[in-house]
C-alpha cells in the first residue's frame, strides 16, 4: 500500500478536488445569465469565456448540474441524421467530441463503438439507404450493410430476431459514440468556473423581467438579478419558461425512460438499435447494458418510471437477444423530452430581445452538447445565429420551412 | 394513469386507449391571418396545467375529451364531445 493512502486513510480530513466554487450569492448584475445548469447550459457558458471572453456570467440551475436530462440520458453520439443541415450539425459535434476530454482535463469515458440502425422492413431499408446517400454527401462515414456484416459485428444478435421481424440490414455508422454523460456536465462546469463563470445550484428562476420587448433581469428564488442577456437551456421545462415571456412554440413533453441490465463481462461492442422494435442497446464501461425505447405515449411532466416501459422493452430486446432473458434489469428512470413536430430543435434569438432559446432536444440532445453550446455561445456575443444553427430557428414554423428529422431522430436518439 | 374512464364502455385499462392531443379551436382559415394560422398549426401550449384533451377508445372507435391534469396524471372527468352537462 502506498504511503499516501495510508497517510490519507488515518487523517480525520479527507479534502476532495472541488470542480467549481460553491457559490451561493449571486451578485446584483450579469453580462449574461444563462437558465439550467445540464450540458447545454454550461457549454454555453464555457464557450461564452473562452470563444468570447465573456466571464461574467451566471448559470442558474433549479436542483444540481446535470440533474436534468443530462444525467439521464443513454449517450448516443452520432451523426447520421436525415437532412444535410442535420448532419452537418452533429458532425461538427462528434468532431468537438473527439478532443474534449483533452479540452476539458477530465475523462469523459469518450468510446467509438460504430452504430447500427437495424432495419427490418423495405420501407426502413429504403429510409437507411437514403440516410447513407445524405450523409456520405456530407462527408460522414455511414453506409448500407447487409445481415451478415450485422452478424459479424455482433455474432450474439438472432438475425431473425425469435422469427417475429427478420432483420434485413442496417445502417452503418462508424463514429457512432457512448460517453460518461455526468462528466460531460462537469468538464465544462469545471472550465467555465475557472474562467470566472459562477454556478449557482439549488438557484431557481421564477419570472422574467421585460421591459419595452427587451430583457432586463430575472427573479430567482435568491432575490433580482438584472442582465439584459438570458439564454434558456432547460429542455424539458422549456414550456414553462417561455410562459413567462409569453412566446410561444410547438414544444410539448412526454417522457421519455431507459433502464441498466446487471453489470456483464463486455460482450457488446457495438450501439444498436432497432425503429421497429423500438429498442436501443449499448454496454457500458461498467458492464450494465444501457436500453431505451420510444416516447411514453401521451403528454406528462414527470420522471416517473413505469412497469409497461420495462415490459415493453425486455420483450423486445429478448426477441433479439434471446439469452437475456435470465438477465435482471436493476435499474430504471425517465427524464422530460421536449419534443417538437419535426425532430429538430429550436436555436436561437427569438422575437424578445435579449431573450435567447435553446430548447426542442427531446430525446436527441446529449449529442449536441458541445456544438450547441459553442453555437449558443456565438448567438449570445453577436446577437446573430450562426449559419450552422439557421434552419434551427423558431420562426420556421411560421414560415413552413421544417427541418424534418423524424425519420433519423425518433427511436434511434 | 392505469385506467381510464371511456364515456361509453366505462372504466378500461390504459393500454386501450390512444392520446390524441389537447382540444384546440381552429380559427377560421377564411377570416383569420397566415401567422395565426401557422400558430395554430405548429404552436402548442406545452406548459403544465389541467388540460381538455382528446383521447381515442381503440376497440370500439369512440373520440371523447377528458379533461387531465398533466402534472399529475389525474383526469377529472371524461365525456363525448358537446355532452360535457350530460353526465
Ligand atoms: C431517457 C433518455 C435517453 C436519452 N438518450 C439520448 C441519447 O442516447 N443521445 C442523445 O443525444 N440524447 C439523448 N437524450 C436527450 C438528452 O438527454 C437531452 O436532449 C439533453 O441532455 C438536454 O440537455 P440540456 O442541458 O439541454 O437539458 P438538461 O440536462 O435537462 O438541463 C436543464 C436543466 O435546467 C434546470 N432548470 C429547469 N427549469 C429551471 C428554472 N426555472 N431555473 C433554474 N434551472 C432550471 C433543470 O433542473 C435541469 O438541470 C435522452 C433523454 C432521455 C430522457
Amino acid at each position: 500500500m502506498p504511503l499516501g493512502l495510508l497517510k490519507y486513510g488515518l487523517s480525520s480530513e479527507h479534502p476532495a478536488p472541488r470542480f467549481f466554487r460553491d457559490c451561493t450569492e449571486p451578485k446584483k448584475s450579469y453580462d449574461a445569465v444563462i437558465i439550467g445548469g445540464g450540458g447545454h447550459g454550461l457549454a454555453a457558458a464555457y464557450y461564452l469565456a473562452k470563444d468570447y471572453g465573456i466571464t461574467n456570467v451566471a448559470v442558474l440551475e433549479k436542483g444540481y448540474i446535470g440533474g436534468g436530462n443530462t444525467g439521464r440520458n443513454t449517450t448516443i453520439v452520432r451523426s447520421n441524421y436525415l437532412t444535410p443541415e442535420g448532419v452537418n450539425f452533429y458532425d461538427a459535434s462528434v468532431k468537438i467530441y473527439e478532443d474534449l476530454s483533452e479540452e476539458l482535463d477530465l475523462n469523459l469515458f469518450y468510446s467509438t463503438r460504430g452504430h447500427f440502425t437495424l432495419a427490418h422492413t423495405e420501407s426502413a431499408m429504403r429510409t437507411m439507404r437514403w440516410r447513407a446517400e445524405v450523409n456520405k454527401h456530407v462527408g460522414v462515414e455511414s453506409y448500407v450493410v447487409g445481415p451478415e456484416e450485422i452478424s459479424k459485428a455482433c455474432p450474439q444478435l438472432d438475425i431473425s430476431c425469435s422469427g417475429q421481424a427478420p432483420i434485413l440490414g442496417a445502417l452503418y455508422h462508424a463514429p457512432g459514440s457512448v460517453a460518461r454523460h455526468d462528466a460531460v456536465a462537469w468538464g465544462y462546469a469545471k472550465e467555465a468556473d475557472r474562467m470566472g463563470v459562477e454556478i449557482f445550484q439549488m438557484t431557481e428562476v421564477t419570472g422574467i423581467d421585460t421591459k419595452g420587448g427587451k430583457v432586463v433581469g430575472v427573479n430567482t428564488s435568491k432575490g433580482y438579478i438584472s442582465t439584459n442577456r438570458v439564454l434558456s437551456a432547460v429542455a424539458g421545462f422549456t414550456p414553462r419558461i417561455t410562459e413567462m415571456v409569453d412566446l410561444q412554440t410547438p414544444i410539448v413533453i412526454h417522457p421519455l425512460q431507459a433502464c441498466v441490465s446487471e453489470p456483464m463481462k463486455p460482450w457488446l461492442d457495438t450501439i444498436l438499435v432497432s425503429g421497429s422494435l423500438h429498442v436501443y442497446v449499448s454496454q457500458s464501461s461498467r458492464g450494465e447494458l444501457v436500453m431505451g425505447s420510444s416516447l411514453d405515449p401521451y403528454e406528462f411532466h414527470s420522471t416517473r418510471s413505469s412497469l409497461d416501459f420495462v415490459e415493453g422493452l425486455t420483450t423486445h430486446i429478448t426477441d433479439m437477444f434471446p439469452f437475456l432473458s435470465n438477465v435482471k434489469v436493476v435499474r430504471q428512470w425517465g427524464g422530460m423530452a421536449d419534443i417538437t413536430p419535426d425532430f429538430a430543435p429550436i436555436m436561437g434569438k427569438t422575437p424578445l430581445e435579449g431573450f435567447y432559446l435553446d430548447a426542442g432536444w427531446g430525446t436527441w440532445g446529449f449529442k449536441a452538447t458541445p456544438i450547441s453550446g459553442k453555437t449558443m455561445a456565438e448567438t449570445i456575443a453577436k446577437d446573430m445565429a450562426p449559419d450552422l444553427i439557421k434552419s434551427f430557428r423558431l420562426s420556421r414554423f411560421e414560415d413552413y420551412e421544417l427541418t424534418g428529422e423524424k425519420g433519423a431522430a425518433s427511436v434511434g436518439h | 394513469m392505469k385506467l381510464l374512464e371511456c364515456p361509453i364502455n366505462g372504466i378500461r385499462p390504459i393500454s386501450e386507449f390512444t392520446y390524441g392531443g389537447e382540444y384546440r379551436n381552429m380559427p377560421n382559415p377564411d377570416t383569420c391571418s397566415d401567422s395565426e394560422w401557422a400558430a395554430y398549426v405548429h404552436y402548442r401550449n406545452g406548459a403544465p396545467g389541467l388540460k381538455k384533451e382528446w383521447w381515442y377508445h381503440t376497440p370500439s372507435g369512440t373520440w371523447f375529451i377528458a379533461e387531465r391534469n398533466t402534472m399529475t396524471d389525474k383526469v377529472n372527468r371524461t365525456y363525448l364531445l358537446g355532452q360535457e352537462e350530460a353526465k
